[in-house]
């Protein structure tokens, strides 16, 4: 049974024809002690069938940590929305409802190489000498 | 969700995480979360409800100098 429904998935595939390079949805799970492990791999699965730029990459946290510290996963599920290069797109818990909006957003940016950010804050941006680390916490409903 | 990696694709200093909040419950105890969306920026400063994105950028540059 898949998670989305067909209508949606014509929806989803029309928008990831506007992909501009690949992307990598690089997936952090486990079989045991993972409540939305195996949502959240099955929608990185059905999101990665409907265009070719996206590939999709699954990892088992618990036995593949040097690729989980590559990444800097340190919970799960994990996705990680890479394209080119590493973006430091990640997100934690299964992305449904609302939040799947912001995973197929992610995906077209991360594809484009480009924020879309208003050119004032790009330039704010570029003044930036330390790191930043933003937790944005959701809820499904 | 959206505006925060956005950020993250303009910095290489920047990276923005998705975090389900009852899926990880001990993050949300940790930094207070009540109400959603809420913004951790650098594990210091919080930022409640839903931002525009000046509102953001303004925010997290003035909190980091």
């Amino acid at each position: 049974m898949p998670l989305l429904e067909e209508s949606i998935r014509s929806q989803v595939s029309q928008r990831l024809e506007a992909l501009e390079g690949p992307v990598k949805l690089v997936v952090f799970s486990q079989e045991v002690e993972c409540d939305y492990c195996r949502e959240t791999t099955a929608l990185a699965h059905e999101v990665a069938e409907l265009s070719h730029q996206v590939e999709l990459e699954v990892h088992d946290f618990a036995l593949e940590t040097e690729v989980a510290q590559k990444y800097g996963v340190d919970k799960i599920p994990a996705i990680v929305v890479e394209g080119r290069q590493d973006h430091g797109v990640r997100f934690y818990g299964v992305p449904f409802g609302y939040e799947f909006t912001s995973l197929l957003e992610a995906i077209l940016s991360v594809s484009a190489g480009d924020s879309g950010l208003a050119a004032e804050s790009r330039r704010l941006l570029a003044e930036l000498r330390h790191p930043l680390h933003l937790q944005v916490f959701v809820t499904l409903t | 969700v959206r505006l925060a990696h956005q950020l993250a694709i303009e910095s290489d200093l920047v990276k923005a995480d998705m975090v389900e909040s009852s899926e990880f419950p001990h993050l949300a105890n940790k930094y207070s979360v009540m109400a959603v969306p809420k913004t951790v920026v650098n594990e210091e400063l919080t930022l409640e409800g839903s931002l525009a994105e000046t509102q953001l950028v303004t925010a997290v540059m003035k909190a980091l100098t």
